[in-house]
Order: structure tokens, then C-alpha cells, then sequence
């Protein structure tokens, strides 16, 4: 049994107080995105768009909730210009779980320049970012606390293929 | 009607403690320069996703009347979040259109709600109540009459396009806004 499971990290989320999620799916991230649909303490709001998420996050965080969108990297182009024109000046925190499609060039065409380029994206909009494994959840989980508490901006979890289950 | 005339219409309307979301352009602006309220939240940019981030407040403060101020280009750029407001179905959420028919705060181009009927649009998403008013007479009532009702509601206000380009833009800094809306809204 691996030590991260979606089920396991959904748990860990929603003590680390993250009860507010919305997102566009992807298959890196059906299983996670299952395991919120079974939870009592938290909702998930599918979203129509990523930047409808972007925007129902910062609702939610105004209201004072604490935020999650999980998105495939290719919708890091359909919120970068919330992100830009609204988080980061407005200092609007959530934590971002995007999968990464088109890793080493080895996905479907229509991933492969995003999967290159996301990080730099995201490095270029001066948005950190920890790329999540097995062993790593607590410390990228703080720095992630660190982020949104005290900064107010958001930060991002990368999620690779095989991370979680795919549920499809 | 004028534009103007809607807000001055509405504005009185709205209790302190309720949280209004206003879309960018001459929405904010409007709004800011006839009744600065630290409930207001004023998007200054993201054009589209006044109606998202008022759903978000909405659902996460179920206790309070959350009004959206939105303009037609706003709406028509998000149109799948009225979907998202529907299939949610905040009963205290209150979505507001000033419906110009152009982006007028970028030199009146035209948009498509001259031809496209926006409330026919939110009707059919799901939203429970949908009112279009034409007259400036009929702003008051039926802005009333929806706010009281069960949501989410669709008041779509048509306006003649006519912003006074010479009203101040909002004053505060984003971060500002952020802090006085959180205070306010609790």
C-alpha cells in the first residue's frame, strides 16, 4: 500500500482546514476528485472553467473559507490572467492542485507544450509551486500554510501521473 | 434610463452589511463614486468573474444576501458560470445586470446582448426568479421584490449607454479592498 493515497491526502487536507473545493477535472486527479464527492466535512463545486474556479475560490476565501481548485495544467492558461489581475494584487490566497500532463514529452500532442512550460508559467507570474511525492506532503503542506496564511497568496501543488489512483 | 439613474435607483436599496460584488468598468466605478460601502468588493481587472466570486461568498455565508452587480460584457464573457450559479442554487444570491449593450468603458464597442437576451439565458440555466426592466420607474419594485425572494434571482436593468468618462476610478488599493470587504462581511 503506498503511504500517500488519494484518500489519505484528501484526509490531511481537510485537517489542515481546507473544506472549500472546486476544480475542472482531470484524470491525474479523478481520484482525489471521488474521494471529495464521499466527504460529510467538505464540498466540492465542479467548476465550468478554470477561471470560474480562480474566481468561486476567492468568494469562498472573502467569506472565509480556505479554498482548493484542482485543474489540469492546461487550465493554467484559462486562470493565469485571474491570477495575475486578482490574487496577486488583491492578495487572495488558495491552494492550487494541478496535475502535470505532458511530462518529458511523453503525453498526447496536446499537452506537451504545457507540460514544458507550466513551471516556468508559473515561476514567471511569481507563483510558488512544490512538486508533490510520496514523502514530501508535510513540509509541502507547511511552506503551502506558510504561503496562504501569511503572504495571502497562492501556492501550487504539482501532481504527477501515478501520484493518486485514476478513477476512470 | 441612464446607467447612473439605475445605481441611484438601487443603491439606497442595499442594507450596509450586504456584500455586493461589483464586475470591473463602469460598474465599479459607478458604484464607488455615488455610495463607497466597505462591503463593496471592487474588481478592478478579471473581467467575468464578479458572477464566480459572488457565488463563492454566497455559498460560504448562506446568512447573508449576496448582489452581484454585473455588466452585460461581464456576463456574456462568463456565461457558463450562470450555469455554475443554477446548478448551486444559493437561495440568497441576487445577480444584478446593467445591461448597456457595450463595453463602454473601452470606447462602446458594441456586445452581443442587442441581439442575445441575457435573461432568457439565466432562465434557462435554472435561476428561480428572472425579471428584465426597461423603466426606471420599475427599478425600485421589482429590485425589491427579487431581493426578498428565494434565490438565485436575475434582475436585468436595460440602459442607455451614456459613462460620464469624467467619474473617478476606485481609490482604493486592491489590497484595500480585500481587507475593508473580509471586515465587513465577517
Amino acid at each position: 500500500m503506498p503511504s500517500l493515497t488519494s484518500q489519505s491526502f484528501i484526509k490531511r487536507l481537510i485537517q489542515e482546514d481546507y473544506k472549500f473545493f472546486t476544480g475542472v477535472p482531470c484524470s491525474l486527479l479523478s481520484g482525489l476528485i471521488y474521494e471529495l464527492e464521499d466527504q460529510q466535512e467538505a464540498r466540492y463545486i465542479p467548476a465550468v472553467r478554470e477561471d470560474a474556479a480562480v474566481g468561486l475560490c476567492t468568494g469562498a476565501y472573502l467569506a472565509g473559507a480556505r479554498p482548493v481548485m484542482l485543474m489540469q495544467n492546461s487550465g493554467l492558461g484559462y486562470s493565469l490572467n485571474a491570477f495575475t489581475s486578482l490574487n496577486l494584487i488583491y492578495h487572495i490566497p488558495m491552494l492550487v492542485i494541478m496535475s502535470w500532463r505532458g511530462k518529458d514529452g511523453k503525453d498526447a500532442p496536446e499537452h506537451i507544450i504545457m507540460g514544458d512550460i507550466d513551471k516556468q508559467l508559473l515561476q514567471t507570474a511569481g507563483m510558488e509551486y512544490s512538486l508533490l511525492n510520496e514523502g514530501n506532503c508535510d513540509s509541502v503542506l507547511q511552506k503551502a500554510k506558510k504561503k496562504i496564511g501569511e503572504e495571502k497568496l497562492p501556492y501550487t501543488l504539482i501532481v504527477e501521473k501515478g501520484l493518486f489512483d485514476e478513477r476512470h | 434610463m441612464k446607467g447612473t439613474e439605475a445605481f441611484q435607483e438601487l443603491l439606497p436599496l442595499i442594507k450596509d452589511d450586504e456584500p455586493v460584488v461589483h464586475a470591473n468598468g463602469f460598474i465599479c466605478r459607478e458604484s464607488f463614486a455615488l455610495k463607497d460601502r466597505k462591503a463593496n468588493f471592487y474588481m478592478i481587472g478579471s473581467m467575468g468573474l464578479a458572477s464566480s466570486i459572488g457565488l463563492g461568498v454566497a455559498l460560504c455565508k448562506p446568512e447573508k444576501k449576496v448582489i452581484i452587480i454585473d455588466g452585460d460584457g461581464n456576463v456574456l464573457m462568463a456565461l457558463g458560470t450562470l450555469a455554475m450559479i443554477a446548478a448551486e442554487a444559493p437561495e440568497n444570491l441576487f445577480h444584478v445586470v446593467i445591461d448597456n449593450e457595450v463595453y463602454e468603458s473601452t470606447g462602446s464597442q458594441r456586445s452581443l446582448s442587442g441581439k442575445v437576451q441575457l435573461e432568457e439565458i439565466a432562465k434557462s440555466s435554472g435561476y428561480k426568479n428572472v425579471f428584465r426592466v426597461e423603466k426606471k420607474e420599475d427599478v425600485k419594485p421589482q429590485f425589491l421584490r427579487l431581493k426578498e425572494l428565494p434565490g438565485p434571482n436575475f434582475l436585468l436593468i436595460k440602459v442607455e449607454p451614456c459613462f460620464d468618462h469624467s467619474t473617478g476610478r476606485v481609490t482604493h488599493t486592491p489590497e484595500e479592498i480585500t481587507e475593508r470587504f473580509m471586515e465587513a462581511v465577517g
